[in-house]
């Protein structure tokens, strides 16, 4: 396992948010984080990227505890796109992606062609070509949110986190964001994405992580993991779970007002 | 507006390098401006030189007499007026890019005003003067920094919590330098009183050497850890995940505005304006993001010899000193500030 935490205790000051917690990533994975608001699982993904210090235990990155590693070597391993990034005033889209590259520049390597490659992929990848010379703080939601994603994709890393990387986005769009973490996936590269959708998260990941309360509950492929009992426990939500026509993966069902009401 | 202004890259076997041609030429084009505004100071006053002259003593070919005037008169001055700028303009564009804040700038959280507490003590409480009064700012405006960033330091410390800090704190010492004035000698409180307004009149080569060795020093590594400040720029977040370490390249970067600002306060005294004004200056002209710590050092320099010129040219036999100038320059200029951010913020 390339990325692991062991006896993580995760807090915010005082309030501590989750404790004894053990989670291991599974290489090449798409793994997906569910779970109800404040569960803890963006905390988690945090101290995974080494941007919480875990107020005990620790985070492993390839054999190491990831806070032994220089900073630069960790950002050339992992990278990650946080749920609501400061959105910095006149800078305009392709010198932000180009900030991607930060990691691999130094005082005169500060410009190199794999630098201009790499933005230019992500750019592609993450379809923000058009907007290269717009001005970020001026884009909607939903482009801002691709152009962050082409951030950090421009820092090339095998491993990537992404906190709800579909949040401001339409139907299309979300979808759009999942394909290319799918694709980025079959390249080869670990995913691990907290959605809040589970209907999303059975189609596209090949391993599922449901938290509730800053524990583990359940880790495994949706099919095995994903079911009514599970949901209910975990959202307090009785629904059915069904198999969706277009992927064969579980469908969950909340069950209606009025059966909620009789169940209650 | 049109978009940022592009970049240029410059590859030369391994060396690569990221330059931005505009910000670069208006960074060359401040510098001609301070220097030829430089020129023209060291040309006039009570005995004013034709510009020939002045070239012929700077390249050491004048006579006698001109040399005196132009090396040990004007010279220091002028130095003094361009360095001291450098730095407050190099110093500010470091504070407004940590704080993330337009007003976060060594003149407004309360460091040059720390820097004032200090020399007022060595002035009028232990009845030290020269070199003994900058040693005095040095050590106030380290002492307040420190201070400041100790008292907002929770889970790291967050620029807008530093700003108000160092807001709070500039009011504490500024009642404290009033009382300390209050209770001086006449004579000793006007000294004082005069320091505070800032001022590059009659220095010497020994102020040049103190903001100089300052700016030789410190102006080099707040470059060297520019990247470092454009990448704290977009939070500490996002600072991390791109492997900046963010506590380091924050004290490094701090601690030589610091110096800076230190450095040019103990030299001329408390100048207000340039710090805040200089480097959103810059960054309108260069229109390229990032801190652009050398412009706004090209910049500040600009300012002030442009001050300086003003403040001997306003009021006609009188040599006012430069600090009255920024700081009616600064009122105007904070005025539109805030009238501006209203407009825009709607």
């Amino acid at each position: 396992m390339r990325l692991r935490a062991s006896d993580l205790t995760l807090a915010y000051d005082r309030r501590v948010v989750a404790s004894n917690l053990d989670v291991s990533i599974t290489d090449g994975s798409f793994t997906v984080i569910v779970g109800p608001n404040a569960c803890g699982k963006s905390t988690l993904l945090k101290a995974l990227a080494r941007v919480l210090t875990p107020q005990s235990g620790a985070v492993h990155l390839d054999g190491r505890a990831i806070s032994s590693y220089p900073s630069k070597e960790v950002a050339r391993r992992l990278g990650m796109l946080p749920q609501s990034p400061v959105v910095p005033g006149g800078i305009v889209v392709e010198e932000l992606v180009a900030r991607g590259r930060f990691a691999h520049q130094r005082l005169l390597r500060q410009w190199s062609p794999e630098d201009e490659a790499a933005v230019a992929d992500a750019m592609r990848l993450t379809g923000t070509e058009a907007l290269a010379d717009r001005f970020v703080d001026e884009l909607s939601g939903g482009q801002r949110q691709r152009v962050w994603l082409a951030v950090a994709l421009a820092q090339q890393t095998s491993i990537l986190l992404l906190d709800e990387p579909t949040t401001f986005l339409d139907l299309s769009h979300q979808f759009e964001v999942l394909d290319l973490c799918a694709d980025l996936h079959e390249q080869g590269r670990t995913i691990v994405a907290v959605l809040h959708d589970l209907n999303h998260a059975c189609r596209y990941a090949t391993e599922l992580i449901v938290m509730r309360d800053g524990a583990v509950l359940a880790q495994g492929p949706p099919a095995e993991v994903m079911t009514a009992e599970l949901v209910e426990r975990v959202f307090a939500m009785p629904c059915r779970v069904m198999t969706d026509p277009e992927t064969e993966t579980p469908m969950i069902v909340p069950a209606s007002r009025a059966r909620r009401r009789a169940l209650a | 507006m049109k978009a940022g202004s592009k970049v240029r890259a410059v590859r030369y076997g391994p060396v690569s390098l990221r330059l931005h041609p505009r910000a670069l030429a208006v960074g060359a084009a401040l510098l001609l401006v301070a220097l030829a505004v430089a020129l023209v100071n060291l040309t006039s006053g009570d005995f004013p030189l034709p510009a020939s002259d002045v070239l012929r003593s700077l390249v050491g070919q004048g006579d006698a007499g001109t040399d005196f005037i132009v090396l040990e008169l004007r010279l220091p001055r002028v130095l003094l007026t361009l360095l001291v700028g450098a730095a407050l303009g190099a110093g500010g564009a470091v504070f407004q890019s940590l704080t993330r804040n337009p007003l976060g700038s060594p003149d407004f959280v309360g460091i040059t005003v720390g820097a004032a507490t200090g020399a007022l003590v060595v002035m009028l409480i232990l009845g030290g003067g020269g070199v003994q009064v900058a040693t005095g700012a040095v050590i106030g405006c380290v002492a307040t920094s420190v201070g400041i960033y100790l008292l907002a330091f929770r889970r790291g410390a967050q620029p807008f919590r530093l700003v108000l800090m160092g807001v709070g704190v500039s009011a504490l010492l500024e009642a404290f330098n009033s009382y300390l004035i209050y209770r001086g000698r006449l004579d000793e409180a006007m000294a004082a009183q005069v320091w505070q307004i800032g001022s590059v009149n009659g220095r010497t080569w020994t102020e040049v050497t103190i903001v100089g060795v300052a700016v030789a020093v410190l102006l080099p590594i707040a470059l060297y850890y520019g990247r470092q400040l454009t990448m704290l720029s977009l939070g500490d977040e996002m600072a991390v995940l791109h492997g900046v370490p963010v506590e380091r390249s924050r004290i490094v970067l701090a601690l030589a505005a610091v110096g800076l600002a230190a450095g040019a306060t103990a030299a001329a005294g408390p100048i207000a304006f340039v710090a805040l004004a200089a480097p959103p200056l810059a960054a309108r002209l260069t229109r390229s993001p990032g801190a652009g710590i050398l412009p706004a050092a090209m910049m500040g320099a600009a300012l002030l010899t442009a001050g300086d010129w003003a403040a001997q040219h306003t009021l006609p036999g009188d040599d006012i000193p430069v600090g009255i100038i920024t700081a009616a320059l600064g009122g105007v200029y904070l005025t539109w500030l805030l009238i501006h951010e209203r407009r825009t913020r709607g």
